[in-house]
């Protein structure tokens, strides 16, 4: 199927740019029909809406999307843009991805555009107060200080709509009720991991309605790189989701690679493939220790701290960091593998394997844990796929969404591994995926580990590097899902914009669907299977 | 009598870094002299003091992940006494900040440490913590926790190891000890004209 005429069939006025990748530019006027069009079609389908990035270009202000069709697996890339400068105003998209929400509520709070029927306009990461939007090029850095007063949480929120007319009229939504109880969870609560906020509408100790409030742990990471050379932006990608610094990392040297056409020696990408697993493991060991500790048992808590130091003391001796490692740069990796790193990683993985049953034993076949965990929590494959759940949680509620094996990066269409699938959707299934990838992730490290090829470690860089104008996205599956980036660049040795796609960020869009109508006390469960990150979603 | 050296058991007096600070503060807090009796009960509680203060668990991002490992078994933080973390202000002794503060964090976190009852203490965890780490450039992150809190212990790093970790809440132990509730004595006070 030719998408390009597809395209021009819908929305003739469409032109196409293809620098990079190739992106779609659709007047804002017929945006909302093409993406409703391109959605619902049989032959199209493009259900998944993998990334959703707002754009200052200067003399507009637009929104990026990435959309892939989970059936055909084709993706296309669209852009809207609006001139409004002062109000701004484009299609919510919200109503045919549920992932879109929060996202359109992010661009709202970094560019100030706001989504004709979208039913909560509120900021995302920011205090309401907050003046101005901090993404937009023209911002002033410090027109906001400090602000010491505590923060008042509004129960209203603004919805846009279009009356009889055709004109944008304001309405006002109620996110609680006077009526409701609503009980505040977080930000400092143990069981949040993070500082993460919640505020839950109970009808007895049933779960009404949750309200996620994300931001206190945002640092502006992606305005920050907008004045950083590329190396310089390297070092950020290890704070986002610090359980995947090495994945992250790989992300955005790939992308970086993939726009100057960098041929990339074997020996780096048996490497990188190679970390990236080793960290997938530790993360899954934190995930088991943090759900088991969450859901009050301490000793696999213990059991998992105690094998998830050998791998910090594998990456430790090969890249100097425990938990944040720097390892990866644009065109290699920083140092050469330690002589000993091939022995530890052999004489980790039997005694990894045997311990793992271990795991099992003290754990997963305890009938309390059976009882809190299962048929507790079930999201659907559509709504995973609708929330853009990618990562375990996706896997788990039947859909095939490992980015290793959509689209294979470094070695992984060389190895042989199977993609984990569970199809029940609840906090056991989630809970089994991870528990059986770490098996998947040692099979993998297995067969890379003897065959590390001699060469080089690294390609010499230019001590300057300046990619090519044109954007680009990449992704890695990363130890929680589809960890993207994109990149605009106008050709400068800083890039224009720089957008993670958060992993984390569509698990707490989807928590409410999740526990609706679930007690309150499997919301901490729920919460540890679903394992968010929270510096990863606010960035 | 008077407030002594603090002495921590495990690693010498001398190989403290910045022991001009403590001697400062025990020179002052022994100006006026020290009731022998008082004094001594003194020291009993700064000794139990020390060797229990509970912290908050309180984590923002990277820091709390190294602070998880120094309670677990290799690094045990229950050696020297800081093993039990309170998920409430109102029963911790420390607040170890572990992570970066935002600008949407820092009225929470003061509004955490109003909480505590005193004597209270905060450690700074972290290059963040700190003085806003890698991120000083941003516009939503707070460069450095002393700018809303009094901090007792610096701890650079990103993340501090562990070793580290412990490093820090030794000095935090020796601050702890330097402290007089009963034996001061207030006679050599002259009047005032």
């Amino acid at each position: 199927m030719d998408l390009k005429k597809r395209i021009l069939e819908i929305a003739p006025e469409t032109q196409f740019v293809e620098q990079g990748d190739i992106k779609a530019i659709v007047p804002s006027s017929s945006f909302y029909a093409l993406a409703k069009k391109l959605k619902e079609d049989e032959d199209t389908s493009f259900d998944f809406l993998l990334s959703l990035t707002g754009m200052d270009f200067g003399d507009s202000l637009g929104v990026i999307y990435h959309l892939e069709s989970t059936k055909y697996g084709h993706t296309c890339v669209l852009q809207t843009s609006t001139t409004n400068r002062e109000n701004p105003e484009l299609y919510s998209v919200c109503d045919l991805w549920k992932t879109a929400n929060f996202n359109e509520r992010e661009v709202y709070d970094f560019f100030g555009i706001r989504f004709i029927n979208h039913p909560d306009m509120r900021r995302l990461f920011l205090r309401d107060e907050w003046n101005g939007y901090p993404f937009r090029k023209d911002y002033d850095m410090d027109s906001n200080p400090l602000n010491m007063t505590n923060e008042v949480t509004e129960d209203k929120t603004t919805e846009l709509t279009i009356d009889a007319e055709g004109n944008v009229i304001e309405k006002e939504n109620t996110l609680f009720d006077d009526k409701e109880y609503v009980i505040n969870i977080g930000p400092q609560h143990p069981s949040t991991h993070g500082v993460l906020r919640f505020r839950t509408s109970l009808q007895g100790e049933i779960i009404k309605k949750i309200e996620p409030y994300c931001g206190y742990i945002h640092r502006g990471i992606e305005k920050m790189n907008e004045n950083l050379t590329y190396p310089q932006t390297l070092a950020l990608t290890d704070r986002l989701d610090y359980l995947s610094a090495h994945q992250n990392r790989h992300a955005l040297c790939m992308l970086i690679e993939k726009a100057l056409g960098v041929e990339i020696p074997e020996r780096v990408q048996y490497i990188r493939t190679i970390m990236d697993e080793l960290q997938r493991i530790d993360s899954h060991i934190l995930f088991y220790s943090c759900l088991a500790m969450d859901m009050g048992a301490i000793t696999p808590f213990t059991y998992g701290f105690r094998d998830r130091e050998m791998i910090l003391d594998i990456f430790e001796q090969t890249t100097g960091g425990r938990l944040i490692q720097n390892y990866n740069v644009v065109g290699g990796v920083q140092a050469d593998i330690h002589p000993d790193f091939v022995n530890s990683v052999k004489k980790f993985i039997p005694y990894f394997r045997n311990i793992l049953k271990e795991y099992h034993d003290i754990f997963t076949g305890n009938v309390i844990v059976h009882q809190r965990l299962k048929g507790v929590g079930v999201l659907s494959k559509e709504d995973a796929i609708s929330f853009g759940t990618t990562g375990g949680t996706g896997r788990a509620s039947g859909w095939a969404c490992d980015t290793r094996k959509r689209k294979p990066y470094a070695m992984y269409d060389k190895v042989d591994f199977k993609e984990i699938v569970y199809t029940e959707g609840d906090s056991f299934a989630r809970y089994m995926v991870r528990m059986d990838e770490m098996l998947e992730s040692m099979k993998i490290i297995e067969q890379l580990i003897d065959n590390i090829p001699e060469g080089a470690y690294q390609v010499k860089m230019k001590p300057i590097i300046k990619v090519p104008e044109g954007s680009y996205f990449t992704s890695v599956e990363s130890s929680r899902g589809e960890f993207g980036v994109f990149l605009e660049s106008k050709g400068d040795k800083y890039p224009y914009r720089l957008k993670y796609r958060s992993t984390g960020l569509p698990l707490v869009a989807a928590v409410d669907t999740i526990t609706k109508g679930g007690k309150i006390a499997d919301l901490i469960a729920i919460g540890g299977t679903l394992d968010y990150v929270i510096p990863d979603i606010d960035r | 009598m008077g407030l002594k050296k603090p002495k921590i058991k495990s690693i010498k007096y001398e190989e403290f870094q910045d022991n001009e600070s403590l001697e400062k503060m025990a020179a002052e807090l022994n100006a006026n002299g020290a009731n022998v009796i008082l004094g001594a009960v003194d020291d009993v509680i700064n000794w139990g003091r020390a060797n229990s203060p509970w912290s908050l668990t309180f984590a923002t991002s990277c820091c709390g992940i190294e602070f998880m490992a120094i309670g677990a078994a290799r690094y045990d933080m229950a050696r020297f006494g800081f093993e039990v973390t309170r998920p409430s202000p109102r029963q911790a002794d420390l607040i170890m900040v572990c992570g970066t503060i935002t600008h949407r964090m820092a009225p929470v976190l003061k509004r955490l440490y109003d909480q505590m009852a005193e004597p209270k203490y905060v450690v700074a965890v972290g290059g963040c913590a700190v003085g806003g780490g890698p991120f000083t450039k941003s516009y939503h992150v707070v460069q450095g926790v002393d700018k809303i809190i009094p901090v007792d212990v610096y701890l650079p790093g990103c993340p501090p190891r562990p070793e580290a970790f412990l490093y820090s809440m030794m000095q935090l132990q020796r601050k702890i000890k330097l402290q007089k509730f009963l034996g001061g004595v207030n006679r050599k006070e002259k009047k005032q004209k």
